[in-house]
């Protein structure tokens, strides 16, 4: 299956200057524009070719362990009401989903001749996952990230060093992620002749929402077949986190055409969006532009960039890809909030039901799980089958999780 | 012609280059960015580019960055800005603005337009806004009368600097080197050519920034640019002084440096 992951599909497109309706587009300085150009032609002449989508199978299959399972989560699924199918994307190598768009965009350096990666990480996963590519195919890789991040999560700051990486902490602006990728974008700009800006989701401007979307479009693909094969139809309901919306868009591609397919997007609710600590860019924002596309962003009445909050630092962004906007107007997918207790809760339940300790961003996919069955139960009058996306594995979360539910020993 | 061709066509006419001095809007203060943009004027900048500060500058370097940090930590407005291009305007220089995307889709772009017209602003200068995603921002300009000023970079294609001063109108910034705002020690070597470029495309005049320092700096760029386009290095006379006095005090000094810079082009 995984063999051809890039292999043409019907799903939704941008316009060829990467609109998605009234979002998307490019809103950078015009010294990106050639660079942006470049890589819009490289990615579409690839995926064109045979032995470039060869060559991305054989990683997915070999390196990173995909395709990842369909399991289902009969314990869980007791607890919730409806037959849950996990779309076991912790099991990757590294981790999570992440691990798909990092060698597609590290195989496209290495055609564009390009011999130096940078990128943006908030609590390091795709810092990981890029500094992994890096290594890999002996790019040289500079990952920056806010400096309040490498206080949070110090251990992966280690393991990108041990991966060979350069860690860059940002003390600019709010010293977080969006700060991060402000910070990667003036890096770009002044070496865009052998560097390519890896940008870890399906965010920023054309091409990378739909370039980004379609390396982890995988996800989805798979799940489709596997569902057909083990429930001998589609699921009911399709459902993933929404930080910038990779994992999201990757599983939920396949399913855009399936009109009985309802897709939910789950964002980081915080302490609630009526309140202002939260990062649900798409309930609890508005329309602008932030990071070169016109998008859902977090603002205030004079269109500066609000910081967001969330207990998961992976879904801690003030934007959302542009796609996700555009999925949201056109009503074709749903977005609700999950609160941080919310999504500890599911974190827990799943922990105890399963075995599996998700990493907090996909724990609000399962909390907003938890929530939709009992109503889709009701509005179909029967059990309702429903993948999850298990985005990411919860082992860097432990800390954070531990502290949560007071169970950490103090220390000696 | 609008305010800003006059005045390129004056220095033209001088053998001269016009200085264009950028400050965020609200640094150090409201007021005090008032008092320094008319300390500039006072001192020989031509042009006054009024930067409306930005939570995300992609475009800045560190100095403009914190600049514009300070000015929103300080409770700055985008309506804040209006008031400032107005009084700096009362001196009679040219008030141009420069602002990144998002604050003016917020504001409304045709009421932005209108606001800035009404305030005595000459145009917007829009460092991540190209002519592919400007329509609304073409039909405002023409709306208001406004100038629009969209970047060029050594990296643009002929095809793109061609698209791009054919929606330029005032004049047309060339971006040095590849990189951020910030003074350098070299002044680009890129520029030239840059310029040179766009010449085969416009008559409009072309203003040079990014790295432009000190009065040699701007006398060498004078030397084939119209204009002489610098900002971090003012905005550090302020950000490094004890005192907002000794701030102004060698903000006149680096002012009227670069203004003897721009008299005596290096050809
Ligand atoms: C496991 C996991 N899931 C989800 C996300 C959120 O990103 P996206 O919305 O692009 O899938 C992250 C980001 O770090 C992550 O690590």
């Amino acid at each position: 299956m995984s063999a051809d992951a890039l292999a043409p599909v019907a799903g939704p497109q941008p316009d060829s200057t990467g609109h998605f309706g009234r979002f998307g587009g490019r809103f950078v300085p015009e010294a990106l524009v050639a660079a942006l150009d470049e890589l819009d032609g490289a990615w579409r002449t690839a995926i064109a070719d045979e032995s470039f989508r060869a060559e991305f199978g054989a990683l997915l299959r070999d390196y990173a362990g995909t395709p990842s399972l369909l399991y289902e989560a009969r314990r869980f699924s007791a607890k919730v009401g409806a037959r849950v199918l996990l779309k076991r994307e912790d099991l990757n190598h590294t981790g999570a989903h992440k691990v798909r768009n990092v060698l597609g965009q590290a195989l496209l350096t290495k055609r564009m001749g390009k011999t130096r990666v940078i990128a943006e990480t908030g609590a390091g996963q795709h810092g990981v996952a890029t500094a992994t590519a890096a290594a890999l195919f002996d790019l040289e890789c500079v990952v920056y990230m806010g400096e309040v991040d490498t206080e949070r999560q110090a251990l992966n700051v280690a393991r990108m060093r041990m991966l060979g990486a350069t860690v860059v902490p940002v003390t600019t602006g709010s010293r977080t992620l969006k700060d991060a990728m402000n910070e990667a974008m003036r890096d770009w700009v002044a070496n865009v002749d052998e560097t390519h800006y890896l940008i870890g989701t399906a965010a920023g401007p054309h091409p990378f929402p739909a370039m980004v979307r379609d390396f982890v479009r995988g996800i989805g693909d798979e799940a489709r077949q596997q569902c057909l094969d083990l429930t001998g139809g589609l699921p009911d309901a399709v459902t993933a986190c929404v930080g910038g919306g990779s994992n999201a868009l990757g599983i939920f591609h396949a399913f855009v055409g399936d009109p009985d397919v309802r897709l939910y997007g789950f964002e980081a609710g915080g302490d609630g969006v009526t309140t202002s600590r939260h990062a649900a860019s798409i309930t609890g924002g508005s329309a602008g532009v932030l990071h070169g596309a016109r998008t859902y962003v977090l603002q205030d009445a004079d269109g500066q960039t609000l910081e967001s909050h969330s207990i998961s630092a992976g879904l801690d962004y003030p934007g959302v890809g542009p796609e996700h906007a555009w999925l949201h107007d056109s009503g074709r997918a749903n977005y609700l909030p999950v609160t941080d207790d919310e999504a500890m809760a599911a974190f827990e339940l799943l922990c105890r039901t399963e075995g599996i300790i998700p990493a907090i961003e996909s724990a609000h996919a399962l909390a907003g799980t938890v929530t939709l069955a009992p109503k889709l139960a009701a509005e179909l009058g029967r059990e309702p089958t429903i993948v999850v996306n298990l985005s990411g594995r919860g082992d860097k979360d432990v800390h954070t999780a531990g502290d949560y539910f007071g169970i950490l020993d103090k220390e000696r | 012609m609008s305010r800003i061709g006059v005045a390129f066509d004056k220095a033209r006419a001088d053998g001269r280059a016009l200085l264009v001095g950028c400050m965020p809007a609200g640094f150090p203060s409201v007021e005090g960015s008032i008092a320094a943009m008319t300390a500039m004027v006072e001192a020989g900048v031509d042009v006054i580019e009024v930067e409306i500060p930005y939570s995300d500058p992609v475009m800045d370097g560190p100095v403009i960055q914190k600049a514009s940090d300070i000015a929103l930590a300080g409770g700055v407005r985008t309506a804040d800005t209006l008031r400032i291009v107005e009084a700096v305007a009362a001196t009679g220089a040219p008030v141009v603005t420069m602002t990144y995307w998002n604050p003016i889709e917020r504001y409304g772009v045709d009421v932005f337009a209108r606001d800035l017209a009404a305030a005595g602003g000459t145009g917007l200068i829009t460092p991540d806004l190209i002519p592919d995603e400007a329509d609304e921002w073409l039909a405002a300009s023409d709306a208001h009368g406004l100038d629009r000023t969209f970047l060029v970079s050594p990296s643009s294609t002929d095809a793109r600097v061609a698209m791009t001063v054919e929606h330029c109108r005032g004049f047309v910034y060339a971006t040095a080197v590849m990189g951020v705002t910030g003074a350098r020690s070299r002044t680009s070597d890129a520029a030239p050519t840059l310029v040179s470029r766009v010449r085969e495309f416009t008559d409009l005049p072309v203003g040079v920034g990014l790295g432009v320092g000190t009065g040699a700096q701007a006398s060498t760029v004078a030397g084939y640019a119209d204009g002489v386009i610098v900002g971090s290095a003012l905005v550090r006379c302020l950000l490094d002084a004890p005192s907002e006095a000794d701030g102004l005090a060698a903000l006149r000094t680096l002012s009227a440096e670069l203004a003897e810079g721009v008299r005596t082009p290096t050809r």
